[in-house]
């Protein structure tokens, strides 16, 4: 007998899928725990909803192999979509529809799960319960297709992108409730192109670049391992001399300098040594500051780090 | 961070998962996407136009223009005298006499239909255009005047019988034929609107995403369209045999049952056009292509006997000619349904063929 919960809720082996002129997803490898909010982060076109949409058995991947909560796609169909969530990218829910039809509908094709009205308190849109989803605001959109994800109470939850779009607050608001889901034992693998988002929400995330899976780890791990803890960032002046970055380089706690349209950004250890080196250091070079900055090294300069490109280049 | 919180085991969660609990009729995932369809059809004010009060307005509008009035006044034109009294005895001619070159213009721009002259030799001349039956009838009447002034007898006598009764009217012929255009309109509409714009919107792979047996899906659009159908066809069949009195002249189930069959029939071919494309665009060109010849073809407005013989087969065999030539039988003619077996046969060919093709073909995303 199939054990129902075993240690790997998803298991992915040398998975690959190529559209006409394309290479979306080019022998990727992963494993998801059970219990666990697993991240795929990713630029788009990374082959992150290539992957995601093979996972819940949407598109036929070219080769390898999908294992899902014990069972495959090809034997056991219909059983695992009574056990999974899914949240698409940019689906348009029927707006004719109120927020409790839609969610009564869909709570119609699970076996078991909250009730309509259940499932609108899980995502706080009770005020909105009657509401035609055509004068939801994005935020509730997106919160209302969360709840259709989860009325059938499922065991893995697929987030496509769940917060692209929305405003900061929306956002927030929509994490809140996440946060919730993953304390009840549920699996997730979300998606997502928001470094922020995935280290708040996600206990590993992998970084997916061109349909390969270029890092993976806790975003702890990643930052860790790939960067200093520290960003700085300066710009100097239109009119200042040549800077002299192999100078920068020298100085102590620095671990690397890049510097991309006039903003110069450096991986630091220890700030508060670092910084006033820099500041003497440009003071020799004659070098004025228009523009200073420090942040903690984020998931972000993790991914800069890899590949030398941004995540996000719009 | 939750890493410190402590997360259930997966498995606990796996045990509680309890045998189906039994689900109330309406929260039956068919029933469900049936009444939401019907929502959601309900809630599209234009579609509700052009299924119901589209019809009516049409039927109205027709029955009014071509509703059956007493035999017309003829107006013709004559330049003497002696031509204008004879012919004033016909009480179905207006006679005018008048300057011949304005007897001239008047004929020219049809003002009259027929411009009657004196020959040589005490004959008569009639001037009409032999194309326009106005004219035609014009001739007719003025040369019985002429002559029966003139000292004609006719040797047998006539009696006439008037007949305007219902059933032969045009009317009668025009509500079968919008029923049959209406039948086919709101079906593939229907179908092909919502699905192209669900597959627009993703909606439909999101479907896919969830349990729902495929098959559902379709079936709730055939029972929500034979709950509209019930609707439809009473409005248009109400309307015309209370306002003018158009006959049902077969049995109402026979009737039913040819209106539902072409409703499927329609629909399968909905479905059809409706498989592939991913933009409004494509699917409404692509039905009105497909509509249009038969909105002209089979016999809607006028009988598709008028089509030349050679494609009378071609003509017979589309689902539109199909339903009309039926539902004329049944209301007009109260033909049975064994009578109705050809018509039947070209219906049901469609629905079987588009459904299958449909269901190959079909995408959902």
């Amino acid at each position: 007998m199939r054990d129902p919960a075993p240690r790997a809720a998803l298991r992915v082996t040398g998975l690959r899928k190529a559209y006409q002129d394309v290479v979306a997803v080019n022998g990727l490898d992963l494993e998801v725990c059970a219990g666990e909010c697993f991240g795929l982060l990713g630029p788009n076109g990374a082959g992150k909803t290539t992957t995601v949409e093979i996972c819940e058995g949407l598109t036929a991947p070219d080769s390898g192999e999908v294992e899902l909560l014990g069972m495959h796609w090809n034997s056991d169909a219909k059983q695992l979509r009574q056990r999974l969530g899914i949240q698409l990218q940019d689906t348009q829910l029927s707006e004719k529809l109120t927020v409790f039809e839609t969610l009564r509908l869909f709570r119609s094709f699970f076996e078991q799960g909250p009730g309509a009205a259940e499932a609108i308190a899980l995502v706080q849109l009770e005020e909105k319960k009657n509401s035609r989803v055509g004068n939801l605001s994005g935020g509730q959109k997106q919160r209302l297709a969360l709840a259709c994800a989860l009325v059938g109470d499922p065991d893995f939850l697929f987030l496509d992108e769940p917060t692209t779009g929305l405003d900061p607050q929306a956002r927030r608001q929509l994490w809140e409730l996440i946060e919730q889901f993953k304390s009840s034992g549920r699996t997730i693998l979300l998606t997502t192109h928001y470094m922020d988002e995935a280290q708040r929400l996600c206990e590993r995330v992998a970084i997916m670049d061109n349909g390969k899976q270029i890092a993976l780890g806790s975003p702890g791990e990643l930052i860790a391992s790939t960067c200093a803890e520290h960003m700085v960032a300066f710009s100097a002046g239109a009119n200042a001399p040549a800077l002299d970055v192999p100078a920068l380089r020298r100085i102590e706690g620095v671990r690397d300098v890049r510097s991309e349209n006039g903003t110069v950004e450096m991986q630091v250890t220890e700030l508060h040594l670092a910084v006033p080196a820099l500041l003497a250091e440009l003071a020799r070079q004659c070098i004025p500051l228009t523009e200073l900055s420090t942040h903690s090294a984020t998931l972000e300069d993790v991914f800069v780090a890899l590949t030398g490109r941004h995540l996000r280049d719009d | 961070m939750s890493e410190t919180a402590a997360i259930p085991d997966a498995r606990a969660r796996a045990a509680e998962r309890k045998a189906p609990r039994g689900k109330s009729f309406a929260d039956h995932a068919l029933v469900q996407l049936t009444i939401v369809r019907f929502r959601e059809t309900l809630r599209e004010p234009e579609a509700l136009f052009w299924i119901f009060a589209f019809p009516i307005l049409l039927a109205a509008g027709l029955g009014i223009a071509f509703r059956n009035r007493p035999a017309e006044v003829l107006k013709i034109a004559t330049v003497t005298p002696a031509l204008t009294q004879s012919l004033e005895r016909e009480k179905l001619l207006a006679v005018e006499q008048l300057v011949p070159h304005a007897a001239e213009e008047a004929l020219r721009t049809g003002k009259v239909a027929l411009l009657v002259l004196a020959g040589s030799n005490g004959s008569v001349v009639y001037r009409y255009d032999d194309t326009n039956p106005e004219g035609r009838t014009a001739r007719m009447l003025a040369d019985r005047a002429v002559q029966q002034t003139a000292g004609r007898v006719d040797p047998v006598s006539t009696n006439e019988v008037l007949m305007r009764e219902p059933g032969s009217r045009y009317i009668d012929f025009l509500i079968p034929g919008l029923l049959g255009m209406n039948l086919m309109g709101s079906a593939i509409w229907g179908m092909g609107f919502t699905v192209v714009d669900a597959r627009r919107k993703k909606l439909l792979k999101r479907l896919i995403a969830t349990p729902m047996p495929k098959p559902y899906f379709l079936l709730s659009y055939v029972f929500s369209r034979i709950l509209m159908l019930v609707a439809e066809v009473g409005i248009v069949l109400g309307f015309g045999a209370w306002i003018f009195h158009v006959p049902v002249r077969g049995s109402l189930l026979d009737l039913a049952l040819v209106c539902l069959l072409g409703s499927l029939a329609f629909s399968a071919l909905g479905l059809l056009l409706a498989s592939r494309a991913k933009t409004i665009e494509a699917a409404s060109g692509l039905m009105n292509a497909v509509m249009l010849p038969m909105w002209i073809a089979s016999g809607v407005f006028f009988s598709a006997q008028r089509f030349p013989d050679v494609v009378q087969p071609l003509i017979k065999a589309l689902p539109l000619t199909a339903a009309i030539d039926a539902l004329r039988a049944n209301m007009l003619q109260g033909a049975s349904l064994v009578q109705l077996a050809p018509q039947m046969a070209v219906l049901g060919a469609w629905l079987l063929v588009c459904f299958v093709l449909a269901l190959r073909l079909f995408r959902w995303r």
